[in-house]
């Protein structure tokens, strides 16, 4: 088991508007498998995944990465878990603009410790011909890749995805999770997909239904749909 | 804020928001406007309160002093169309005995105005003038009095010719003859050891053996006379009378001085006030650029609903205006306070009864709208910009900025560059007009403090090459008259003497074509050991046998270089006119003087082959005795002491220059915070969704605060010698503007100046930096992976 949560809470107090973001979710993930998290916006999926992520802390309730405690860690100790074990794609890329793509690679390589070379990570997600061009020069579909490169290119226990194919239209969105399911096969990566999209669930070992706060259901595909059979 | 127009509400906000940058910009235009006033409002002040002494004590336009001459040529003088008032004035210089001041004190004894309409009043300050009937009892200067706590009823002994008299102090007064006192020849005034007295007539024109007689004459001229023809006709009378040459206010001392010090305000005047506000301006650029970049989508919805071009444009001018306002209050307050300070040390330092402080509104409204209109040259453009955007243009995000690789990179220095090394140069390369000016903003910060160090070096150098390298001698000794050989002899005889060398100074009008210089053209023995001359490289030189050596500045200043023949008319004695070669240039920071050897002076001036004085070398630890010996000479008419002149040199500087350079220090560290504060501050808010996203990769808060500030870091290390470079040449304008025939600042700046510009730029940097890296440790990262720059 990668991660389990036990009465996860999140609230947040925006002004004087208090919003509970996450109501109280038990969930385990288990290494090397594909997740897709579903939910409406303003279901709570982004929270949970910034929680997994290392990238803020709950208001109650447990949260356990192997036998981290990430409930309780300071900043320093979620920089070095981030940095350690988790990989990061993100709705808009945000590749760094002033460096070309195989060095938004290698900026992460250069602080990992046992990285894929840039170039073996841009190889995995088709984009070998593009390795010094800067991302002004990319379509929104190769900075994905990029991005995606970037965020293997560690070698992660996990890979985290919000809204990976938001952003890009439905063919160039099917080239990111072609590149994303590859990348799980083949390096083992376990691997958690937010999206509002339900098609896209269909390529996933579970499919976990987040509304209001909490999950509402969780399904287990029988079998993972081949990328190029998804269309919406 | 009820009753606001809402566009008006929302730029008070972002002043409100923006309020860190805003206060750094503010500070720097009100550094502006503040030595702006400084400058202008200290000029003014001056100006005014000396000719209000000068008009209320009928401060004399010509002065000549003679050798002796009878009372009557006084009426003689009075007859001389276009002069109004006239005083025939015995002045004496005297040897001062201060009761329990050990130190020589040389002064000059007057005497005093001979009617209430006379040139030259006093301006009584404390006690009385001396009756008609005393003869014992003297006003003396302030500046004096002061220095060596002298009050009414006080007494001293003045040496006159000879004869030791004492002196009571009726009163304390000041002269507009003497608001800048200075002993002859000195660099610096002495207020410790030299004082001017005056007295009544009938005793100091019998202790002085000028009955009936006068020596000395000042004039007042009618409205409207020319000086030129006065002085003309005044030479004539009295060249039969010993004349030395009759001089207008320009050539006065004290007035000299006083030029001199507004004209190098004047000339200062500009150059710190045009820094401040061109940083400001490059800072406003820089923060309303940003501010109208985050703000594309306001502005568009704003025009969506109807507002023009011009209210947009309004809009962001009136938070520059808010701006330059902020700074103007501080900048008008902070200047008027610092020049009322700086008029007070001026008049303490000059001899103004009182100083009447102007403030003229111009000088401030100029300083106001000069910072305007940098402020509005700094972002007009980008307001246009703004003010121009089409709205549906503006609603849609800027596409992502372009990049390459730098020069640096393709010369094939890639491979030594981390991704972060990447980031940096290719930040400053992408905007290099940008990176330029930051560069350029820090630079002027360090040249500033490089600047303000010529003062002290120069002044150091001045006495290492016055003292160390030119004058060996312990003592100078003056004689009230020439003197024979004998007294060389007599001197030499004195007990603990080991040296002496006569010197002679002879008044002269130095003539090449239409170009004249007054000085004295001086006789020393060839070859001395006790005070020598230095070429321009300020290597020792011998006086040549024929010929005369001259002052750098003097052969500039009359169009001569060595080889050239020089016109020379002796301004004493027998008035001779002859004609001399100049065998060479010399280097001299003080004066503007013409060296001969003592022989062939002696050549040409037959028929006076006297000394005026000798330079004395003494056994060490017997410089007090040699002093009181020579006190005691009739002949003797003043001794300076070098270790003396060295000291009270250091004493004046030492807190002149540390005000000085105090002040330099805060302005400098206003631009250098002010720009690099506001540089990090910006490019913390371009890069921070960058940055964040860093962060979420698992870069370190240490890692991420390298890639920002490693920008800055790398501008403020370059533009430290950048910085010295434009200081250099600052001080190298100054040091050109500022040189003058009573002295040329000598381009100096040692180690400690460069080392102590460079640590205020690296100071202001790190405080700069130290606070945008904490900022850095709030970087909201949860932000980062929905929002969308």
């Amino acid at each position: 088991m990668v991660f389990r949560t036990r009465g996860l809470c999140k609230t947040y107090v925006v002004g004087e508007v208090r919003i509970e973001a996450l109501r109280g979710v038990d969930l385990e993930l288990y290494a090397g498998e594909l997740v897709v998290l579903l939910g409406a916006s303003g279901s709570g999926k982004s929270t949970l995944l910034n929680i997994l992520g290392g990238l803020d802390t709950p208001t109650a309730g447990e949260v356990h990465y192997f036998e981290h405690d990430l409930g309780h860690a300071d900043d320093r100790e979620l920089t070095r878990f981030r940095r350690e074990h988790v990989g990061f794609v993100f709705q808009f890329y945000n590749l760094i603009a002033s460096l070309t793509a195989r060095e938004n690679v290698a900026i992460v390589t250069e602080i990992a410790s046992r990285p894929l070379t840039p170039e073996r990570a841009l190889a995995l997600v088709g984009l070998t011909g593009r390795a010094d061009h800067f991302p002004s020069q990319l379509s929104g579909g190769e900075q994905q890749r990029v991005a995606i490169a970037r965020a293997i290119a560690k070698n992660p226990d996990v890979l985290l995805c919000d809204e990976p194919t938001g952003a890009l239209d439905s063919q160039t969105g099917l080239l990111v999770l072609e590149a994303l399911d590859r990348v799980n096969h083949e390096l083992g990566t376990t691997t958690v997909v937010i999206t509002h999209n339900v098609v896209i669930a269909g390529m996933a070992d579970r499919v976990i239904h987040l509304s209001d706060g909490r999950i509402t259901g969780i399904k287990r595909n029988l079998e993972r749909r081949p990328v190029q059979e998804l269309k919406w | 804020m009820v009753g606001l127009h809402m566009l008006d509400r929302k730029w008070l906000r972002e002043l409100w928001h923006i309020r860190g940058q805003a206060l750094a910009i503010a500070m720097v235009i009100a550094g502006g406007i503040a030595t702006w006033i400084l400058s202008y409002s200290t000029i003014d002040s001056l100006n005014y309160t000396q000719a209000g002494f000068y008009r209320s004590t009928h401060f004399a336009d010509v002065f000549a002093g003679l050798k002796r001459a009878p009372l009557a040529v006084a009426e003689r003088i009075r007859g001389i169309p276009g002069v109004a008032r006239v005083d025939a004035r015995v002045a004496a210089p005297v040897n001062l005995e201060v009761p329990g001041f050990g130190e020589p004190v040389s002064g000059l004894l007057l005497t005093l105005p001979q009617s209430p309409g006379a040139p030259n009043q006093l301006y009584l300050r404390r006690g009385r003038l001396p009756a008609a009937d005393e003869d014992s009892t003297v006003a003396v200067n302030e500046s004096f009095a002061d220095a060596q706590h002298l009050k009414p009823g006080n007494t001293l002994y003045a040496t006159i010719s000879g004869k030791r008299k004492l002196l009571t102090i009726a009163g304390v007064v000041l002269s507009p003859e003497f608001v800048y006192l200075i002993r002859p020849g000195d660099f610096f005034p002495d207020y410790k050891r030299f004082g001017v007295l005056w007295m009544n007539r009938r005793p100091l024109q019998a202790a002085y053996g000028m009955d009936g007689a006068f020596n000395d004459v000042v004039l007042k001229l009618a409205p409207g006379a020319a000086p030129s023809a006065v002085i003309a006709r005044l030479d004539a009378v009295l060249a039969h009378w010993g004349g030395t040459g009759a001089i207008t206010r320009a050539d006065q001392t004290s007035h000299h001085y006083l030029m001199d010090e507004t004209r190098q305000l004047q000339t200062q005047a500009m150059i710190v006030p045009v820094i401040f506000l061109g940083v400001a301006a490059f800072l406003l650029n820089v923060v309303v650029s940003r501010l109208i970049h985050r703000q594309r989508m306001s502005i568009a919805i704003l025009k969506a609903f109807g507002y023009g071009n011009l209210s947009i444009a309004l809009h962001y001018l009136k938070l520059v205006t808010g701006i330059v306002l902020v700074g103007g209050v501080i900048g008008i307050a902070a200047g008027a306070w610092l020049a009322h300070g700086l008029s007070n040390i001026y008049a303490e330092f000059f001899r103004y009864p009182y100083m009447h402080y102007v403030l003229k509104p111009g000088v401030a409204l100029t300083g106001l709208i000069a910072s305007a209109l940098a402020a509005y040259a700094g972002t007009l453009a980008s307001v246009l910009r703004a003010a121009r955007l089409p709205p549906a243009q503006a609603m849609y995000p800027e596409t992502p900025p372009v990049f390459h690789e730098t020069l640096l990179e393709r010369a094939g220095f890639k491979r030594l560059l981390s991704q972060a090394g990447r980031m940096i140069l290719r930040h400053i390369a992408r905007q290099p007009l940008k990176s330029a000016l930051t560069l350029l903003g820090v630079a002027l910060a360090c040249a500033i403090v490089t600047l303000s160090g010529l003062f002290h070096d120069a002044v150091n150098y001045m006495i290492d090459v016055q003292f160390n390298r030119m004058r060996h001698a312990d003592l100078t000794v003056t004689f009230t008259d020439t003197a024979s050989s004998r007294a060389i002899a007599e001197l030499k005889s004195l007990p603990s003497v080991v040296g002496v060398e006569p010197l002679r100074a002879v008044p002269v009008l130095l003539r090449n074509e239409y170009r004249s210089y007054r000085t004295a053209l001086q006789g020393y023995v060839p070859g001395g050991r006790l005070n020598e001359l230095l070429n321009v490289d300020l290597h020792s030189i011998r006086l040549p046998r024929d010929g005369v050596l001259l002052t750098d500045y003097l052969a500039a200043r009359l169009g001569v270089a060595a080889g050239d023949r020089l016109q020379v008319d002796v301004l004493a004695g027998a008035r001779r006119k002859f004609s001399i070669p100049v065998a060479g240039v010399i280097k001299e920071y003080a004066g503007a003087n013409a060296y001969m050897s003592l022989a062939a002076m002696q050549r040409v001036l037959p028929e006076d082959p006297g000394i005026s004085g000798a330079f004395l070398r003494v056994q060490p630890g017997t410089l007090e005795q040699v002093y009181a010996e020579l006190k005691r000479r009739p002949k003797v008419a003043g001794v300076t002491i070098r270790a003396v002149a060295i000291h009270s040199f250091h004493e004046l500087m030492a807190q002149n220059i540390l005000i000085y350079a105090t002040v330099m220090l805060i302005m400098a560290g206003t631009i250098a915070i002010g720009v690099v504060y506001n540089s990090t501050r910006i490019a913390l808010s371009e890069r921070a969704f960058e940055l964040a996203t860093l962060r979420v990769l698992g870069l370190t808060h240490r890692e991420i605060a390298y890639i920002l500030l490693g920008e800055s870091a790398l501008l403020t290390l370059l533009a430290i010698p950048a910085g010295f470079a434009i200081g250099y040449g600052f001080a190298a304008y100054l040091a050109q503007a500022l040189a003058s025939a009573l002295y040329r600042v000598p381009l100096v700046l040692e180690a400690p100046t460069f080392a102590r510009a460079a640590l205020v730029v690296l100071a202001a940097a790190t405080v700069s930096s130290v606070y945008v890296y904490q900022r850095l440790g709030r970087l909201d990262l949860v932000a980062v992976l929905k929002v969308r720059e």
